[in-house]
C-alpha cells in the first residue's frame, strides 16, 4: 500500500499528496496536522498517528481509518463516506453532518454528534463503543446515534445534558439510564423488539470492524432517546 | 377567551364613488382582507388582518383605496406609547416571544444623516464623471504588506483570492426559504448582470443558481444548511456568519411550515422540520477556533476562494474584528443594528448591537493602529439607503458595502416588516407558489440592476465633486466627511471633524 510519511508535513502539504492519490494509502507518524482529506471523496485512506483537528471536514464518501486516537470536530459537517477510529476521540465529532458513518470504538468528548441531520436517502450514523461526553446530540435534527459504553458500563454512559434541543433523529444509549437526566422535550423508553432490530442493522459492520460479537453488544438492555416534536419553537412566538 | 384589547393598526378607506366592485383587491391580498359582499354587490374589509403592504393600493385600478394608520389610539402617555402597550397585551394573551421582521423602526441616532460630504472648490478642481474616467472597482481579499520580489528582483504579483466588483455593492445575505424562489433570481441576475456579487444567506444554493456561482457568496451558519463540498466550490467567496445585525448573540429558527418542496432540498432537511441555527457555532469558542473554520474552508476548496467572516456590530467589535483579521479571514463583514431580518425577536433585533457607523469607524482606525488594515477587507452592512450612505461608509473605511433591505425594496418591498407570516403579497417573503409567481425575476432584476447603476452614477458624482476619481483614493478618507450635532465622542470615534473645522 502506499504510504505517505506526515512527518515534518504542514496540513497544506500532507492534504496535496492525499489529492494526488487515487488508490488507498496510509499515513505514518502522523503528528497532528489538521483538515485531513477535508472536502474530499473517494479516498482510502488509514492513519498512523494522530490526526489533527477537523479530520474529514466536509468529507465527501470515502473512508478514513484512524489506527489511534482523534482529535476534536472529526466529520465536522460531513455529507458521506466513512471514518473508523481505532481510539478515542475529541470534541463536537460529527458537528451538522448529514450522511455518512462515524465508528470510534473508545470515548468521545464532548458535544458529539452536535446538530447533526438526516436528508432523503442520507441518514448519518455515529456509534461510540466508550462513553460520550457532556451534551452528546445537542440539537440533533436527524440521524441516529449510538452509544455503548462497552468498557466501563458501571459509570455513566454519557455526561450531561444530552439531547438539548434535539429535534429530530434517534438515540441509542446501551444502559438504562437511571442515572442520566434528558430534558423535557425527549422521550426515553426502554428499547423494544423493533428498536433492537434497527439497531442490530446500525451495529453488523461496526461489529465487523472492531471484531465484537453483536449477540454480546445486544445483549444489555438500551434506552431509546426521541423528540417529541420536530417544531420545538411552534409555541414560542407572537408576531408583532 | 375575553375580549380582544388590540384594535386594528391600520384603516382601509374605500372611495366607493371610485370603486367598481371588480375585486382585484380581494384576489391580490393574501391576508383575505378584502371581500366582495354578493348581496348588496359591494366590496367590505377586515381591516384587522391588513398589515399595510400597499398592495391593493398599488392594484387598484381606479385608485378607489388607500391605507391609513387608524386614530383611533390611547390616551397619550410619553411614557407608555401605544406600541408598548400593545406589545404587553399580545405577550399577556399568548406568552410568546415577540417576533418581528425587517430592521429596527426605533428613533435611535442615524449616524449617516449626521455626516456630510466634501467638495472641491477652487483649488483641487472637481471632476465630471461625464467627461473623465472615474474608477469604480474594487477588488476585495487580503492585500500583500509589502512589495515582494523573487530572486531575480522581479515583482511577485501573486495575490492571495480577491473578488472583484465592479461597483462597491453586494447584496447581502438573504436565504432561500426566507425569500422566494424568484427574488432570489432576481438577485442572482442582477449581481451577474452588474459584475457584483449577490448572497445565499444560511439556506443553502438551489440548483438552478450554480449557473451564478462567479456571482455568488455561498453561507456558512451555525446550522450548516446545505453546506457540502460542491455548495462550497459553487461560489466565488465563502462568507463564515458569525452574527446578524438585526440579532446579535442569537441564532435563527426558519419555523417548519416553510420547509417545504425546493427549501427542504436546499438545505438538505427534512420538510416540516424547524431549521434551528443555534446561535454560537458550537465549534467555536475563541479566536483559535474561528481559524480552525476559516481554514477547514480554505483547505476545502484549495485556497481558491476568499473567506469572509460575518459578525453583528456589537460593543467590543474593534477587539472582535483585530481577531478576526488575526483568524486568517480574508473579508470582514460588519452588520450594524439597523439591519433588516425575516424575523427576530423584537427586543433583540430594537435592542441590542450598535450603530454601523460607529462599528466600522472603530474597526478601521483599530486595525489601522494595529497595521493589519491590509490584512482583510472590509465590508459594512445594516442599513445602506443610499450612493451617499456608501460613499459615506468607504470614506469610514469600508472596502464596500453589503444592501438587502435597499434591493428588497428595489424588487417591489413595500416595509411593512410581516415577513413572518409568510403571506408576502410582493411575491418576495413568501414560498407560496401564487404569491412567488408574482414576483417575475426579469422585472426584478431589471430594477436592482437600474437602481445600482443609479447608484453608481451617483457614486462617481459625489466623487467627481470630491475631486477624487477612485474609490481606492475615497477609502478611510475620512478628511472628505464632516459632522452636525454630535458629541465630541462620537465625532472622536467617527474620527472626523465636525462641520466648520
Amino acid at each position: 500500500m502506499l504510504v505517505i510519511r506526515a512527518e515534518g508535513l504542514e496540513y497544506r502539504e500532507l492534504n496535496d499528496e492525499i489529492r494526488d492519490v487515487q488508490e488507498p494509502c496510509t499515513i505514518e507518524d502522523c503528528c497532528g496536522q489538521r483538515f485531513i482529506a477535508a472536502g474530499m471523496s473517494g479516498k482510502d485512506i488509514t492513519i498512523g498517528g494522530i490526526p489533527g483537528n477537523a479530520l474529514g471536514a466536509y468529507l465527501n464518501g470515502g473512508t478514513i481509518t484512524v489506527r489511534g486516537n482523534a482529535q476534536d470536530a472529526v466529520g465536522d459537517t460531513m455529507n458521506e463516506g466513512l471514518i473508523v477510529v481505532h481510539g478515542n476521540i475529541g470534541d463536537a465529532a460529527g458537528y451538522a453532518m448529514r450522511g455518512g458513518k462515524i465508528y470510534v470504538r473508545g470515548d468521545a468528548g464532548y458535544r458529539a454528534g452536535i446538530h447533526m441531520k438526516a436528508y432523503e436517502d442520507k441518514a448519518p450514523l455515529m456509534v461510540i463503543g466508550g462513553r460520550a461526553g457532556s451534551f452528546l446530540g445537542e440539537y440533533q435534527a436527524g440521524g441516529v446515534i449510538v452509544v455503548l459504553n462497552l468498557e466501563k458500563p458501571q459509570e455513566k454512559c454519557v455526561g450531561y445534558y444530552p439531547c438539548t434541543g434535539m429535534h429530530g433523529g434517534k438515540m441509542f444509549l446501551r444502559s438504562d439510564c437511571e442515572n442520566v437526566v434528558f430534558p423535557e422535550q425527549v422521550t426515553a423508553r426502554p428499547a423494544e423488539a423493533g428498536d433492537l432490530e434497527e439497531l442490530r442493522s446500525c451495529l453488523e459492520e461496526y461489529c465487523g470492524l472492531f471484531g465484537l460479537d453483536p449477540e454480546d453488544v445486544l445483549s444489555s438492555p438500551f434506552t431509546v432517546v426521541t423528540p417529541d416534536s420536530s417544531n420545538p419553537y411552534t409555541q414560542m412566538y407572537v408576531a408583532n | 377567551m375575553g375580549v380582544n384589547f388590540i384594535y386594528p393598526d391600520f384603516e382601509v378607506i374605500r372611495n366607493d364613488a371610485r370603486c367598481t366592485s371588480c375585486r382585484i383587491c380581494e384576489r391580490q391580498c393574501a391576508n383575505e382582507v378584502h371581500a366582495f359582499e354578493p348581496e348588496l354587490r359591494i366590496m367590505t374589509a377586515d381591516e384587522s388582518k391588513c398589515v399595510n403592504c400597499q398592495r391593493c393600493v398599488a392594484f387598484c385600478p381606479t385608485r378607489a383605496l388607500k391605507i391609513v394608520k387608524s386614530d383611533c389610539v390611547l390616551r397619550e402617555n410619553a411614557n407608555w406609547q401605544n406600541d408598548t402597550i400593545r406589545e404587553i397585551w399580545k405577550q399577556a394573551g399568548s406568552g410568546g416571544v415577540l417576533l418581528s421582521s425587517m430592521g429596527n423602526p426605533k428613533p435611535l441616532p442615524v449616524y449617516w444623516d449626521r455626516i456630510l460630504i466634501n467638495a472641491s472648490q477652487v483649488t483641487n478642481p472637481p471632476i465630471d464623471p461625464l467627461r473623465e474616467p472615474m474608477e469604480t472597482r474594487v477588488s476585495l481579499g487580503k492585500k500583500p504588506a509589502g512589495i515582494e520580489r523573487d530572486a531575480e528582483g522581479k515583482l511577485i504579483c501573486e495575490l492571495p483570492p480577491q473578488i472583484r466588483l465592479s461597483m462597491p455593492v453586494m447584496f447581502s445575505a438573504m436565504s432561500y426559504g426566507s425569500i422566494s424562489y424568484n427574488a432570489h433570481a432576481s438577485l442572482a441576475k442582477a449581481a451577474n448582470e452588474l459584475g457584483i456579487l449577490y448572497n445565499t444567506g444560511e439556506g443553502g444554493l438551489h440548483e438552478d443558481f450554480y449557473a451564478y456561482g462567479s456571482n455568488t457568496i455561498v453561507q456558512v451558519a451555525s446550522g450548516r444548511f446545505g453546506v457540502h463540498a460542491e455548495y462550497l466550490e459553487a461560489g466565488a467567496a465563502i462568507e463564515v456568519k458569525m452574527g446578524q445585525g438585526a440579532k446579535p448573540g442569537i441564532g435563527g429558527h426558519l419555523p417548519g411550515n416553510k420547509i417545504v418542496g425546493d427549501v427542504s432540498r436546499t438545505r438538505m432537511i427534512p420538510e416540516g422540520s424547524d431549521a434551528i441555527s443555534p446561535a454560537p457555532h458550537h465549534d467555536i469558542y475563541s479566536i483559535e477556533d474561528l481559524r480552525q473554520l476559516v481554514f477547514s474552508l480554505k483547505e476545502a476548496t484549495g485556497y481558491r476562494k476568499p473567506v469572509i467572516v460575518k459578525v453583528a456590530a456589537v460593543h467590543n467589535i474593534a477587539a472582535i474584528a483585530s481577531g478576526i483579521a488575526r483568524s486568517g479571514a480574508d473579508m470582514i463583514v460588519i452588520d450594524g443594528f439597523r439591519g433588516g431580518t425575516g424575523a427576530a425577536p423584537t427586543r433583540i433585533r430594537d435592542n441590542v448591537g450598535i450603530p454601523v457607523e460607529l462599528a466600522l469607524a472603530a474597526v478601521d482606525q483599530r486595525l489601522r493602529d494595529e497595521g493589519i488594515r491590509n490584512s482583510v477587507s472590509l465590508v459594512a452592512g445594516g442599513s445602506i439607503r443610499s450612493a451617499a450612505d456608501v460613499i459615506k461608509a468607504i470614506a469610514l473605511g469600508a472596502d464596500a458595502c453589503y444592501i438587502a433591505t435597499a434591493a428588497l425594496l428595489a424588487m417591489g418591498c413595500h416595509l411593512c416588516r410581516t415577513c413572518q407570516t409568510g403571506k408576502c403579497n410582493w411575491g418576495i417573503a413568501t414560498q407560496r407558489p401564487d404569491l412567488v409567481a408574482r414576483l417575475d425575476p426579469e422585472e426584478g432584476s431589471r430594477r436592482l440592476v437600474n437602481l445600482m447603476t443609479a447608484w453608481r452614477h451617483e457614486i462617481m458624482e459625489l466623487m467627481g465633486g470630491m475631486g477624487i476619481n477612485s474609490i481606492e483614493a475615497l477609502k478611510g478618507n475620512r478628511l472628505m466627511l464632516r459632522g452636525v450635532g454630535l458629541s465630541d465622542a462620537e465625532l472622536r470615534i467617527l474620527g472626523i471633524a465636525h462641520a466648520g473645522e
